[in-house]
């Protein structure tokens, strides 16, 4: 049953693939084959003096109890963000898929937070946040809670998990809508029918239909919740207070771009770049198989 | 076709300086600077009446983002063979920027090329300090120097009954107890820029090296000594000051910057440069004094540091001698007295030069704005000491985060004091060990 598509001349196919491998090449193999040699090289800031350390970096690393905590804060936050997103839109979208007047509305409102930069979205919850200026945070120290962000690890990492969240709601909304929509209405018609509540119509038909998409989202969320979401640690709580919000990705980039040590930051580049190559392998690996398509 | 333009907009800019200089022909320089709003529309007035006051040089100013941008997006540049011939760096990049050798032209041998005399007792000598080498030769151009003051609140000040603004950390103490009694405003005390504040001004006043070696300014082997007993009676008074409800921690850098201004904190820690904010959103009665000391430690206090930025003059292959007297030339602008007198009357800077200072005294600026000038007399109170002179440690900006990060688990509860400089000064020696050896090799 596989369609084969056979083309006349060999280069052809090559030819119109080399856009594409040309972006993938200078975007990505470049900077990440520079990423691979800088992480065995120690370097002043400006490049003059270098001296190869061979697995120096990696070693240092690894030694650091802190960036052994990062990992551990890193793997909390990622699940949550992506557990968050995803059931937040889910919720959303399964709402926005009845027949409801002004859908159209609805839907446009629920995909605008992704159009927005991840600094304002920090600056739009700092608005909530703010044990002072935010109404979340007043209301919860008027009340007696003792919010303060600022100073509590457990609190930070929370803001930061939902304002990471939010902003990939939407992309994950669009995408279980679509899959919600493209399930047939006959066979929730014939579920309805054997007598089957809303409830169970959902866990038993549509969820499990919706599972190369809920797959698909999980893959993307934690590459999101691991490489995109320094912006918003960035304005909301520069990784602290102490190093409770300090993910791997973010400390790479304080450790490159704020301290200048290039070195020590490839080698935690690379150390993501293969945490995620199998991360990604695993998912493909084991729970595709799980996924119905 | 927007686009195209722009691009062709843009070769033709570059093409233009690229050419050699003619005889009609303006010499180009760009300059990089990382203040945005109010204080970068300051500074491109400034660079625009510099090249309306001649016709040989043209300064080219932009906005690069924050300060770590800047400098961040300089090295990139530098590395890439194209970087702007002037950089502003904040202070804590000083030791990186002196460290980069080749990369760099000292202002005293750009001053002694162009042919520009200028005595370096010209600028005051706190912020002069900052920015010389071992022989006290200018190496990056001073710009926007500020230093840390006490701002009070004087109606809260009234409401609690206290009549002298304190001097010493023995009488904020007393003050402090005074306004939480009254209940006077939500918050008694807070402070931006934590280590800048209450590690290295606080060091210098009382005349305690942050590090060995002069700070650093004698090599680059030095090691931090957070563990030092002022250290530790310092940050513990602090920490009591928490406890009691008498201080709060309002977050890393500036986050608390606006803890004073809003009315929340009756006593605020910060920049002098913070004046023009807190004269515009201020709804109260305020004063700036200088920082407050230990009495029992000292008796005298030495004079505080400089927070900013200073001009760097950065290489490349193909600069031309040029380029360089252009840079001197606006270099030399900038320190003129009247320059100077306007840009610290308007930004709140301190000024750079003696003459800057005297020229507001004599317009009668301070009388105008009682206060204003209680930056300069906490810079130049006394002659530096090799404590007092400022800071040249490698990996700054990481060592003022590693504090920032071991004085936030103090303020939790999760260690003491003793632990929290410990594990400081353990950290930031590290840095320091991993600067050494990157710049050595």
């Amino acid at each position: 049953m596989r369609k084969k598509v056979i083309f006349p001349q060999v280069g052809l196919p090559y030819l119109l693939l080399l856009p594409q491998l040309a972006i993938t090449f200078v975007f990505f193999f470049l900077p990440a084959a520079q990423a691979i040699w800088f992480s065995f090289l120690r370097q002043d800031a400006f490049g003059i003096r270098t001296e190869f350390v061979g697995l120096e970096n990696f070693v240092e690393l690894f030694a650091d109890p802190l960036y052994r905590d990062s990992i551990w804060i890193t793997f909390v936050f990622s699940l949550s963000v992506a557990a968050l997103a995803m059931s937040v839109a889910l919720g959303l979208a399964v709402l926005a898929d009845r027949h409801i007047r002004g859908a159209a509305a609805y839907k446009t409102l629920l995909i605008w937070p992704y159009a927005i930069a991840p600094a304002v979205a920090a600056v739009l919850w700092i608005f909530i946040f703010h044990p002072q200026v935010g109404l979340l945070g007043r209301f919860l120290n008027g009340i007696g809670v003792a919010w303060d962000y600022k100073l509590n690890g457990t609190q930070a990492l929370i803001a930061v998990i939902v304002a990471s969240a939010w902003k990939q709601v939407s992309y994950n909304f669009l995408f279980f809508l679509a899959g919600l929509q493209s399930i047939p209405r006959s066979v929730l018609e014939a579920a309805a029918i054997d007598g089957a509540s809303p409830a169970r119509r959902f866990w038993t038909v549509v969820f499990p239909l919706l599972s190369p998409t809920t797959f698909f989202l999980l893959v993307i969320n934690l590459t999101y919740a691991f490489f995109d979401t320094f912006g918003v640690i960035d304005a909301l709580t520069k990784g602290g207070p102490a190093k409770a919000t300090t993910t791997l990705i973010y400390r790479a980039y304080i450790d490159g771009r704020v301290n200048l040590d290039l070195g020590s930051s490839s080698a935690q580049s690379v150390v993501l770049m293969l945490a995620v190559i199998a991360l990604t392998a695993v998912q493909f690996r084991f729970i595709e198989r799980k996924v119905h398509y | 076709m927007h686009r195209r333009s722009l691009l062709a907009g843009a070769a033709f800019a570059l093409a233009i300086g690229a050419a050699p200089a003619g005889a009609q022909q303006r010499t180009e320089v760009t300059f990089w600077y990382g203040l945005g709003g109010a204080l970068g529309e300051r500074v491109q007035e400034q660079v625009e009446r510099f090249n309306r006051s001649q016709d040989r040089f043209r300064v080219n100013a932009t906005f690069r983002g924050s300060y770590v941008e800047v400098m961040t997006g300089a090295i990139a540049a530098w590395r890439a063979g194209n970087p702007p011939h002037i950089a502003q760096v904040f202070e804590v990049g000083t030791a990186t920027m002196m460290a980069a050798g080749p990369a760099i032209k000292p202002v005293h041998e750009l001053f002694r090329e162009a042919g520009i005399d200028i005595d370096p007792k010209r600028y005051l000598a706190g912020v002069r300090g900052y920015y010389s080498d071992t022989q006290g030769r200018l190496v990056s151009m001073p710009h926007n120097s500020s230093s840390a003051l006490m701002w009070v609140n004087l109606d809260a000040f009234e409401k609690a009954g206290i009549t002298d603004i304190p001097r010493t950390w023995r009488e904020v103490r007393a003050a402090a107890e005074k306004l939480k009694a009254a209940n006077a405003t939500p918050c008694v005390m807070t402070t931006t820029w934590p280590t800048w504040v209450l590690f290295e001004q606080q060091s210098a006043i009382h005349d305690v090296g942050l590090a060995t070696r002069a700070n650093g300014f004698e090599g680059m082997d030095a090691e931090l000594q957070l563990t030092h007993p002022f250290f530790q009676k310092h940050i513990q008074f602090i920490a009591d000051l928490h406890r009691d409800g008498l201080f709060r921690y309002g977050g890393r850098d500036n986050a608390a910057g606006n803890l004073f201004p809003s009315g929340e904190c009756a006593i605020g820690f910060g920049s002098s440069a913070a004046r023009a904010q807190i004269a515009r959103d201020a709804k109260f009665r305020w004063a700036s004094v200088p920082l407050p000391y230990h009495d029992d430690l000292i008796q005298s206090p030495r004079n505080g540091v400089i927070g900013g930025a200073s001009l760097w003059v950065l290489t490349a292959r193909n600069r031309t001698p040029a380029e360089y007297a252009a840079v001197a030339a606006f270099f030399e602008f900038i320190s003129r007295p009247e320059e100077d007198a306007w840009w610290h009357q308007v930004t709140g800077y301190v000024p750079l030069t003696r003459a800057a200072y005297e020229k507001s005294k004599a317009e009668g600026f301070y009388e105008r704005n009682p206060g204003a000038d209680a930056a300069i007399i906490q810079l130049s109170r006394a002659e530096p000491t090799p404590n007092s002179q400022g800071f040249r440690l490698g990996g700054m900006v990481e060592i003022r985060n590693i504090i920032q990060e071991e004085l936030e688990k103090v303020f939790q509860g999760q260690q003491t004091v003793a632990q929290a400089l410990e594990a400081a000064n353990r950290r930031g020696n590290q840095v320091l060990r991993n600067f050494e050896r990157a710049n050595r090799s």
